[in-house]
């Protein structure tokens, strides 16, 4: 009874928070820029399957994205991602083609066949996840080093690994690429091709996981304790140690989540891919950045949200695939638009957040 | 006399403990090298192809090869002072300075002295204006550093190529070597006297300006320096168009070593060893108070471990994950646990013998 | 009375925030050569009216005319005002930690040609201008090794730097002990016999009655009336009616029916070091205890080593070398993490709101239960509404100010933000609370509703430990006072028979004894 008659209290006069504004214009955003595709350049993106590419290509960036968004909301930023993610994929890539000897061997004294190297290219990546997780972690949260250093370091460490693992891009072989390369066909959202035939939509297995992902870590940071921890770190650490809370470990913790969900990036990444190459996910750190900034994670700490996160990537790769779609044909016009429309994007939530500041006082 | 001299080198390290770091780590990599190859050492005077006489040796070309970074951590760590923030996009702004360079050097015909000048100062403009839109966003808009440099981060390089016209071109003069190697009979590779003019230069400006001064103030303590009638915001703007000056100066320095410009590998990932070199070098990431000198010692620090790494015939594309393990020690080795921790045993011992001391008496 | 009499005018100040009439046709003339106070209630529009003044609010954002010295002016920044010789020393000091007096002294202001800083005349002057305030400190000292008491001489020293006429001071001592005030406000009437005008605006009443002629009171922003020394009757009662608009019969509520019991925490032998300086000891030999159900107070000047006592008892959070026995309802403990001592049944409402207590980036609801989430959790899930009804019910009993209860804490008044921290720490449910200036930089009206609340926690039979500067809280709210001193407890009264002057007694007396250890 009671708490029935708060609830409509508190409905009545609720304040909308910075950080769901900054969602807001983000989902706005991005509804706007995607309909004025539409509406402009038709083709593509009439068809939903254009909505599915972008989610096929960029399924590994929205999990690396939702770890740095844990990391940053604890006041630290972790620029190895990319890196991790390409070294698992590389690393995957070898062990499905054979070219790690560890692997053939145990696969063959086993007596497994070889599909069971998918099983063990994705234990690996978690490994290897874990391990950059572990290590990082604890260098940051418990040895106190600034965040940027290590994280760099693990960036440099990942990509030099790539290069001494193999010079030359790896290529999975064909029969284990079928397997992983299944796709989820949606009929009714299908569109018909050149002959009217109905091609239905495609949706790869890796965004399933990335959406999985995503409900995970966004119920993780709203509803557990652990997560309550990470935005108590960031908002103020020593206020944090004060209530009590464990502030090295909360680090530790977001550091080792975000390089677990690195390791499930690479698998990700592999299986849309196939390949393992040195250039594998190139600027991905940056790119999770921009995304997790895009839906209104501050890189003070503190403040984020991972659905934000998801719309920032989403809102990243359309950008990209307007202009390529727009048919600027010289090479250099689709970062430079990007570079426009980011700074646009920017520019408009920093003012729409400065009016509102100003506004309340 | 000795007794004051002591106190002065003891108070020289407690006023300078930052630069502890970065010494220590430049003078291991030498010790290293002289256990492992004494010829590491020698330096020599070679004749190069215009006969003249010339100093090589792997000390020079560490000092030669670190020109471009050392003058960019210098303004780096105005930046990361004054902001409290990092600039990334100093690789792409470098970039972009190079190719107006060649840009100018092209369209003017014959190759004077006066055309190069000419160049290098319409260039520095250039990137000085680029350096503005930084600091604008910065300052003026309030977007954390990270962010506003993401923007030209992504599209820099591509306003290069888009400067070039989607080629790389190549000048060759001897004015433009002499920039990049050697002026004729001067036998000190030039990079290195155009780092000592730059130093020079933020030397004078610092002994008769009150900008090391502001920018310090701006980074400790924003509302402070505003009550004292600090213009915040006009310093952080300063800080990025000297970043953007440093740019420049390192952009012309990398385009002259090749004699052309290529936007894609020019001081690629310099921004990632510039921060790392103002972290080394004992600076807050943070912002507030700086020691110069301790970035300059940082990126040298770093160029060492490169050319060590390549004396010792790493393949140059396995090099960064070498590097990753010794900016890791390094920077275990210099964390403030492990610092804490050494000096409680050094506390302990002092205590042991001090006790045993007494029971002799 | 003649125009030239008065030094300053300010005629029919209006300002605007949108939505809000910060200042509404205020009226307020300074006599050259006087102290004048400006009082009122937090928010009421006083630091709004001196901002205006310093330009720090540009003119045209404000309706109003300023008339200094006889002519109107016009301030579009605060460089403006200051050459004028107006000269305003804010609350938050604006002095920068690391770097050093002179530094300080100079900023934005140095000596020198137009470029170069002339670092000798700098540390000159400086030393000048430090003699005048009466410290004795080398200019080239870092501003963090200097107590806030001597930061706030080096901010008045700065002032007299720029050449001040008209001195303003927001809040001059809310941070300072009663010594230190003491000094700072005889240094102003010192400078008002050589002809110096201040204005100085504070929420201690005690000391405006003691050194301002006039005083000028604010509500609501508006002027409601302007007392003069000799004309009308400054007592402290007529002040605070003017301040609230009604009588407050009693500034401390009374307790009833509270019963002192057994020892609820007793400390023994405690010694705690510096964290840093490792061989300087700040706390030495203190052992002291706390009833149930009862008040204890610890008074002492800045510095004395009180908050270093209650961090180093919770849980370790300060100091380093550690030694001496911590008893909870007679059985011994250690405490080595905030965390064990809040199960042991311990809470430290910090002094430090902003810095240590709350998360500002949070709404009111986490912040409420983020000291016990295991009371709204399930394994390691949050149960969110029964974390609203828990923040909902900690606002309604303490009546906390806000539009919702997931309002950011960032967005609260400073009394707002206490109440916030204090019903975080009284949903934690400890035996024991040491709160740590509950009512810094909180108004009248506020500060009684947290005395209530204190009265209600040890009704409860919890027992409360109260570090107070300001001597008549202490004084009005406790059971028994400790007096500390250089790390020491200098002595211990009952609440019949402390008084103001017997405590001040006893820390002199530490004081006195070590003067003299140093001669």
């Amino acid at each position: 009874m009671d708490e029935k008659g708060l609830d409509i209290s508190r409905r009545h006069r609720e304040p909308i928070t910075d950080t769901q504004l900054l969602l807001t214009i983000t989902i706005c955003i991005f509804v706007c820029m995607y309909v004025a595709a539409i509406l402009i350049w038709g083709g593509g993106f009439k068809k939903p399957q254009m909505l599915f590419d972008i989610l096929n290509d960029n399924a590994y960036l929205v999990i690396i994205s939702c770890g740095l968004t844990i990391v940053m909301i604890t006041g630290s930023i972790d620029i190895s991602v990319a890196g991790v993610t390409a070294l698992v994929a590389m690393t995957g890539v070898m062990i499905l083609n054979g070219s790690m000897p560890f692997f053939s061997v145990l696969q063959a004294s086993l007596g497994l066949a070889d599909s069971s190297r998918i099983v063990f290219a994705a234990l690996m990546a978690l490994l290897i996840g874990l391990l950059f997780g572990l290590v990082q972690g604890y260098l940051i949260a418990y040895l106190e080093i600034q965040p940027f250093i290590i994280t760099l370091a693990g960036m440099f460490f990942a990509r030099g690994m790539i290069t001494i693992l193999s010079v030359d891009p790896q290529k999975a072989p064909q029969a284990l690429l079928d397997i992983l390369q299944k796709r989820i066909e949606i009929n009714w959202l299908g569109s018909p091709n050149k002959n009217g035939v109905i091609i239905p939509a495609r949706m790869e297995v890796g965004v399933v996981i990335a959406i999985l992902i995503v409900i995970l870590v966004f119920c993780m940071l709203r509803k557990m304790r652990i997560g309550r921890s990470f935005y108590a770190v960031g908002g103020n650490r020593q206020s944090a140690l004060m209530l009590g809370l464990n502030v090295r470990k909360t680090r530790f913790m977001a550091h080792l989540f975000c390089g677990i969900l690195s390791g499930i990036a690479g698998f990700v990444f592999m299986m849309h891919t196939g390949a393992g190459n040195a250039t594998n996910a190139t600027a991905g750190e940056m790119n999770a950045i921009a995304s997790s900034i895009i839906g209104g994670t501050l890189l003070t700490g503190g403040v984020g949200n991972v659905i934000g996160t998801f719309f920032g990537v989403l809102t990243l790769s359309t950008i990209k695939a307007i202009v390529t779609t727009s048919g600027l044909r010289d090479p250099w016009w689709q970062s430079i638009t990007t570079g426009a429309m980011l700074c646009l994007f920017i520019l408009l939530q920093s003012v729409i957040l400065m009016r509102r500041h100003r506004n309340k006082h | 006399m000795t007794m004051n001299k002591k106190i002065t080198t003891k108070n020289f390290f407690t006023n300078n403990s930052q630069l502890l770091v970065p010494l220590i780590a430049i003078l291991l990599l030498l010790i290293f090298n002289l256990i492992r190859d004494p010829s590491f050492f020698s330096i020599g005077v070679a004749t190069n192809n215009n006969g003249d006489p010339v100093l090589q040796g792997n000390l020079i070309s560490i000092l030669n090869g670190a020109s471009e970074l050392v003058v960019i951590s210098m303004g780096m760590t105005l930046v990361t002072a004054a902001s409290g923030g990092q600039d990334i996009s100093v690789g792409a702004l470098a970039a972009i300075a190079g190719s107006v360079f060649v840009k100018v050097i092209k369209s003017g015909g014959t190759i004077s002295p006066a055309l190069v000048l000419g160049a290098f100062l319409l260039c520095s403009l250039v990137a000085m204006i680029f350096g503005c839109f930084n600091g604008m966003l910065v300052s003026a808009f309030g977007i954390q550093p990270m962010i506003a440099t993401l923007i030209l981060f992504t599209c820099g390089r591509s306003i290069a190529y888009w400067i070039n016209g989607g080629a790389t071109p190549t000048v060759s003069s001897p004015i433009i070597t002499a920039v990049g190697s050697f002026i004729p009979g001067v036998p000190v590779p030039t990079p290195i006297l155009i780092v000592i003019l730059m130093a020079i230069f933020f030397g004078l400006l610092f002994r008769f300006t009150t900008l090391n001064l502001y920018i310090q103030t701006v980074g400790i303590n924003q509302n402070a320096s505003r009550l004292n009638g600090i213009h915040v915001a006009g310093i952080k703007l300063l800080a990025f168009i000297l970043l953007g000056l440093c740019c420049a100066v390192a952009g012309v320095i990398g385009v002259s070593r090749l004699s052309l410009i290529n936007h894609e590998t020019i001081l690629l990932n310099i921004e990632m060893d510039a921060i790392l070199a103002v972290a080394i070098g004992g600076n807050n990431l943070g912002g507030g108070k700086f020691k110069m000198l301790g970035s300059v010692l940082g990126a040298y620090a770093i160029q060492a471990l490169t050319i060590t790494l390549y004396a010792m015939k790493v393949p140059s594309t396995d090099v960064k994950a070498y590097k990753a393990i010794v900016i890791v020690l390094l920077v275990v080795l210099g964390s403030p646990v492990v610092k804490e921790a050494m000096a409680r045993i050094r506390r302990k011992l002092r205590g042991r013998r001090s006790t045993a001391l007494a029971k002799e008496v | 009375m003649s125009e030239s009499d008065n030094i300053l005018e300010m005629r029919g100040i209006t300002k605007e925030f949108p939505g809000v009439k910060a200042l509404d046709n205020v009226n307020f003339v300074v006599r050259r050569g006087s102290i004048h106070a400006l009082v009122g209630e937090n928010g009421a529009g006083k630091s709004t009216l001196m901002n205006v003044l310093s330009g720090l609010y540009p003119y045209g954002s404000y309706t109003g005319d300023i008339v200094y010295e006889g002519e109107v002016c016009k301030f579009f920044k605060i460089k403006d005002s200051e050459e004028k010789g107006i000269v305003i020393i804010h609350q938050e000091l604006a002095l920068v930690p690391y770097m050093t007096i002179g530094e300080n002294m100079f900023l934005g202001n140095e000596r020198g040609k137009k470029f170069a800083i002339d670092w000798d005349k700098t540390h000159a002057e400086a030393t000048k201008y430090l003699k005048i305030v009466g410290l004795t400190d080398s200019s080239k000292t870092l501003i963090k090794d200097i107590g806030v008491g001597k930061q706030q001489m080096v901010e008045i020293a700065k002032a007299l730097a720029k050449n001040a006429r008209l001195l303003i001071l927001d809040e001059p001592t809310s941070s300072l002990n009663e010594a230190d005030s003491k000094a700072l406000l005889d240094l102003l009437l010192e400078f008002k016999k050589q002809g110096l005008t201040s204005i100085i605006i504070s929420h201690k009443i005690n000391e405006v009655s003691y050194v301002a002629d006039d005083i000028t009171i604010i509500r609501d922003g508006k002027t409601i009336e302007t007392l003069v020394k000799g004309v009308d009757d400054l007592s402290e009662e007529r002040i605070i009616r003017g301040m609230v608009g009604r009588e407050i019969e009693d500034r401390f509520p009374k307790r009833y029916g509270v019963s002192i019991g057994e020892p609820a925490l007793e400390v023994e032998d405690w010694n705690v070091y510096h964290p840093i300086y490792a061989e300087k000891k700040v706390i030495d030999h203190v052992s002291f205890h706390v009833n149930k159900g009862e008040v204890v107070g610890f008074a002492g000047l800045m510095g004395a080593g009180r908050t270093e006592l209650a961090m180093s008892i919770f849980g370790r959070s300060y100091g380093r070398d550690i030694s001496g026995k911590i008893r909870i309802h007679g059985k011994e403990v250690t405490l080595h993490s905030p965390r064990q001592a809040i199960d042991a049944g311990l809470a430290y409402v910090t002094e430090d709101r902003k810095g240590s207590g709350l998360i500002l980036t949070n709404p009111i609801t986490i912040n409420t239960t983020l000291a016990n989430m295991k009371g709204v959790s399930n394994r390691g899930v949050i149960d969110r509404d029964k974390e609203l009804s828990v923040a909902e019910k900690y606002r309604q009993k303490l009546n906390t100010k806000t539009p919702s209860v997931r309002q950011n804490v960032g967005k609260l008044s400073g009394g707002n933000q206490q109440k916030v921290l204090l019903s975080k720490w009284m949903y934690a449910d400890p035996d024991i609370l040491i709160l740590d200036e509950p009512t810094r930089g909180i108004d009248v009206g506020a500060k009684y509703e947290i005395y209530c609340i204190i009265n209600d926690l040890v009704a409860e039979g919890k027992s409360v430990i109260m570090i107070s500067s300001e001597m008549p809280e202490v004084l009005g709210m406790c059971d028994r006072i400790y007096v500390l001193a250089e790390g020491r407890i200098v002595g211990e009264f009952g609440r019949e028979e402390a008084s103001q002057e017997k405590i001040m007694a006893s820390i002199l007396s530490v004081d006195l004894a070590e003067k003299e250890k140093e001669i």
